[in-house]
């Protein structure tokens, strides 16, 4: 199908909303949203009650500012540059994971927009800012300008004020348009960081080289191992990229990804703007999806036979490990609260896994990826290779719908993907695992690793039991009494 | 040498005004609501940490402005917002913030809010835009909005000033201030010790909202700042005639401590308070040798260590702490403060009496000071410093690795502190000076292995 929404020549990419149909609301079955979504009749709702939600201009910095050679400038209050400093700590923490033995420090600057300035434009002073960056972050390969609220409302014209940049200091000086309110589905701040990249930095190929694409997190190399035996090494995008690894990703000989949420825009560009395959299918979490990643990626490289190797060897070493947890968490309860690929490849792992998920609170929902190949929806692989799941609810982190819904389920485990969800699991009693690391529970081994700490979460209760005898709950009664869906307006449910 | 007012900012470390969410958050059993984009409440979590109070952000009600209410405006949204808000969520006391997109396109925020206050509903509206201005002053504003349209609505005139052994106490601002719960603590425990009732506000220590609301009871107000929160005992002093007494730094160790107790004793006599001063001098002496005690011990160490000790700092925080801690770290310790940097964005009309206090630490040397929020410019500063012996830097998480590139020791002890954790820890005070010294020198002799 051809691709809508993918157009380089635009400064802006349109957010998930617009381009491929994302809600971030839902309650229902996952077998009904999966059936839905692809007669194309799922409808957004509003909510008449909100909370804080994330924002597009953090996921935007998350693929900009761990850029091993880049300066990042957040065009705005110094508010909307507030917390990006974490990225700082991620880049450091993570480096040894990546092999970069020296993490520098990140540079990472405020236009600090003023009242003055909402009133007479910023557009002076993100032209000063861009100048001093360039000098004082010692010439990076790129400078990332991110908008924000402010300045969009205002109007700063962000797009020529950096071209102008450009042609004066020399080095590509990419706009993206991630403002905040723009997208409820906060991932729309990925789309736009790499429609920034696809645009100023990826340069058309000029020859097939020996490396795979890997659009990812942060996250341990996993993939170095996996690609060995097919002779590819992989190419990390974003983070730990250089701005001369991004320039070459078109050389790649095909793209792969470890969240589609992340990297569905930018497979999709690669693939349609710059002729690298993608691997389609969706991201390797547990054994059935495994095994037909690897196939499909043995397909695109043209090495059938060396997947059909791997994965023989894996069942070989793996099955019985895998088989020995199955049985240890035969009959838990789980519930999950993620973002929405990555949800889909814990229900996978889980139900591998032998456990029952009990429901899910999954950030929102693209209707279809970029690719719009049906091959690429692991919530359907999810319900065809395990079956249903009934209370499949699709909640952009309204912590209020998810306590509601906790308090209900009791789960036996509560498995969560995003800072500020666990607690909640400790605040009921409920063990709670969250683990950084997205690579982590991919393909065999990681159905093994991430089932003992499964184990050992289960075991270890003794801290939540605890805390739970004393735990703060901001929660009206009456909230628990309600429907969790009290305020969702219309639609969305079924 | 600083450069342009509000000009570009790296390393920021502070936040913008609707970082004052953390004011009412701090308060036990008080809500934020937030009118603005989706993103403003990450920004804090990420910044401060993910700590929060009784509701913390992924908590706090937002109404999480779209395209939509960019163009026709916000209010409806908000409206039905702040009624199933105090359905679903527990609380005291609501305050409503705004954000740059309702401050912008102008949504009227206060006339919302009042439809639910003329219901009985203990809600108020504070704009805290983030063009507007620091979270260091929009703290103030949140509290005057506070005591505006929540206290001094209940306020019964009576009863103004009606407590003479009472003060109210600004301090820490929560958050901001990482120690800001265990130093809350230590002020309100001296100053019980001195025979004072004190409405410290904020944190487990405060009796929340019902304290808030015997704020005008109060005989005279604490100021521990040299800049921010002054606009809040000024304007109780036009509110209840209440004076002030402002300590201009953060007061840590024996010195400082002994010195803040005393201002406050004096301004206890100015405004009749009634206190027993020979039961306040016990205190002062019993808390006083009991500290020499403890850096009568540690003065053979300090003495005696062979194998290197920090014999100068660079402090990068903000005023008040600069200046205590110079304060502290010259008499208390012997370690030189040289070049400092406060990165508090001070208003430039404060900057002389904070000049002035730190020069003040010392007759025999001059201190140089420099004010600059651009953070990561102090650093190139710094880099272009050198001195003889082992130094010290004092500052937030992103200095770690300027101390390392230096070979200098570090403290984390400003936000973002991604590498500390703050649960009781106060600088402030007797017991602070010494908490300071552990860390300062546990962090030191970490570095021998």
């Amino acid at each position: 199908m051809p691709a809508q929404g993918i157009n380089l020549e635009l400064a802006a990419v349109p957010v998930r909303e617009v381009r491929i149909n994302s809600v971030t609301s839902y309650q229902g079955s996952a077998a009904d949203l999966v059936h839905d979504a692809r007669q194309g009749c799922v409808k957004d709702s509003g909510r008449s009650f909100s909370q804080c939600l994330g924002c597009s201009t953090t996921k935007a910095a998350c693929m900009t500012v761990l850029i091993q050679d880049g300066a990042v400038i957040s065009h705005g209050p110094v508010g909307c540059s507030s917390c990006l400093s974490g990225y700082d700590f991620t880049y450091r923490v993570n480096a040894p994971l990546r092999g970069v033995k020296h993490p520098t420090t990140r540079h990472i600057y405020s236009t600090n927009l003023k009242e003055t300035d909402t009133v007479y434009g910023g557009g002076a002073k993100l032209a000063r800012t861009i100048r001093e960056a360039y000098e004082r972050s010692g010439h990076p390969h790129a400078i990332f300008v991110l908008t924000t609220c402010a300045a969009g409302i205002i109007g700063d014209d962000v797009e020529s004020i950096c071209s102008e940049a450009e042609e004066r200091i020399g080095v590509p000086v990419v706009a993206i348009f991630c403002e905040g309110f723009r997208s409820k589905v906060w991932t729309s701040g990925f789309d736009a960081a790499y429609h920034g990249i696809a645009r100023k930095l990826i340069k058309p190929a000029r020859e097939r080289r020996d490396f795979v694409n890997v659009i990812n997190f942060w996250g341990s190399d996993v993939f170095g191992k996996w690609l060995e035996p097919f002779g590819v090494k992989p190419n990390y995008i974003t983070p730990y990229s250089t701005v001369n690894t991004l320039e070459h990703a078109s050389e790649a000989r095909a793209t792969i990804q470890a969240c589609s949420s992340l990297g569905s825009y930018l497979g999709a560009v690669l693939e349609q703007d710059f002729g690298v395959p993608e691997v389609q299918t969706a991201p390797p979490y547990g054994i059935r999806q495994t095994e037909r990643w690897f196939e499909e990626l043995g397909r695109i490289l043209g090495q059938p036979d060396v997947a059909a190797r791997v994965v023989e060897e894996r069942r070989e070493r793996y099955l019985p490990q895998i088989e020995e947890l199955r049985h240890q968490l035969a009959g838990k309860r789980a519930y999950v609260a993620a973002g929405a690929s990555h949800g889909h490849a814990l229900i996978a792992v889980l139900r591998e896994l032998g456990l029952d998920v009990a429901g899910t609170f999954i950030f929102h929902h693209d209707v279809t990826y970029d690719n719009h190949n049906t091959e690429a929806d692991l919530l359907g692989h999810d319900v065809s290779d395990y079956g249903d799941i009934p209370h499949y609810n699709v909640c952009n982190k309204q912590e209020y719908e998810l306590v509601n819904m906790l308090s209900r389920l009791r789960p036996d485990v509560f498995i969560a993907r995003h800072g500020g969800m666990t607690l909640w699991g400790a605040r009921f009693g409920i063990p709670t695992l969250l683990i950084g690391d997205e690579h982590y529970m991919m393909g065999y081994e990681g159905l093994v690793r991430y089932g003992r700490r499964l184990v050992e979460t289960v075991e270890n209760d003794e801290f939540v039991e605890n805390l739970s005898q004393h735990a703060i709950n901001p929660y009206t009664k009456w909230w628990y009494e309600q429907p969790t869906d009290t305020f969702l307006k219309g639609g969305a449910s079924r | 040498m600083s450069k342009q007012e509000a000009g570009v900012i790296e390393q920021g470390r502070y936040t913008c005004a609707i970082g004052a969410l953390e004011t009412v958050a701090a308060i036990p059993h008080a809500m934020p609501i937030l009118h603005s984009g989706p993103g403003c409440g990450e920004m804090q979590q990420g910044f401060f940490g993910n700590v929060g109070g009784y509701a913390d952000v992924n908590t706090t009600p937002c109404t999480n402005f779209t395209e939509r209410e960019v163009v026709f405006g916000g209010v409806d949204r908000l409206r039905e917002n702040i009624a199933n808000a105090s359905k679903v969520l527990d609380s005291d006391l609501q305050v409503v913030l705004t954000g740059c997109t309702a401050g912008i396109v102008g949504d009227d925020v206060e006339s919302v809010v009042e439809e639910f206050r003329e219901q009985g509903q203990p809600i108020v509206s504070v704009e805290t835009p983030g063009f507007k201005s620091s979270n260091f002053e929009a703290h103030s504003v949140v509290v005057n909005a506070i005591i505006d349209q929540y206290v001094d609505a209940t306020a019964n005139d009576a009863t103004v000033r009606s407590e003479r052994a009472c003060v109210n106490l600004f301090a820490s601002i929560p958050m901001q201030d990482p120690l800001w719960k265990g130093n809350l603590r230590e002020y309100k425990r001296l100053l019980e010790g001195i025979g004072l009732k004190v409405h410290v506000l904020f944190g487990m220590e405060s009796a929340g909202v019902a304290e808030w609301r015997q704020i005008p009871q109060a005989n005279f107000n604490v100021l521990v700042s040299p800049w921010y929160g002054l606009p809040i005992v000024r304007h109780l002093e036009q509110l209840y005639g209440q004076p002030f007494v402002q300590f201009p730094h953060v007061p840590i160790g024996a010195n400082e401590a002994e010195a803040f107790l005393r201002s406050v004793l004096d301004a206890a006599q100015d405004n009749d308070a009634g206190l027993d001063l020979d039961a306040a001098e016990h205190f002062i002496t019993c808390e006083r040798a009991s500290y020499y005690e403890a850096l009568d011990t540690l003065a053979v160490f300090l003495l005696e260590f062979r194998y290197g000790l920090p014999v100068f700092a660079h402090i990068i925080h903000d005023a008040g702490y600069v200046v205590g801690m110079s304060r502290f770290l010259l008499h208390e310790t012997g370690i030189v403060p040289t070049e400092q940097f406060v990165v508090d964005g001070t208003p430039k009309r404060f900057q002389g009496a904070i000049r002035a206090d730190l020069a003040a630490t010392s007759d025999k040397r001059t201190i140089p000071l420099t004010f600059e929020p651009d953070a990561g410019h102090v650093q190139d500063l710094i880099r272009d410093i050198t001195h003889e012996g082992r130094g010290l830097v004092i500052g937030s998480g992103w200095d770690r690795e300027l101390a390392r590139e230096k070979g200098y020791d570090f403290l984390s002890a400003a936000v973002p502190s991604p590498y500390r954790l703050n649960l009781t820890t106060n600088y402030v005070g007797f017991t602070g000076g010494l908490r300071l010294i552990e860390d300062v020198y546990n962090g030191v002799l970490a570095t021998y292995r």
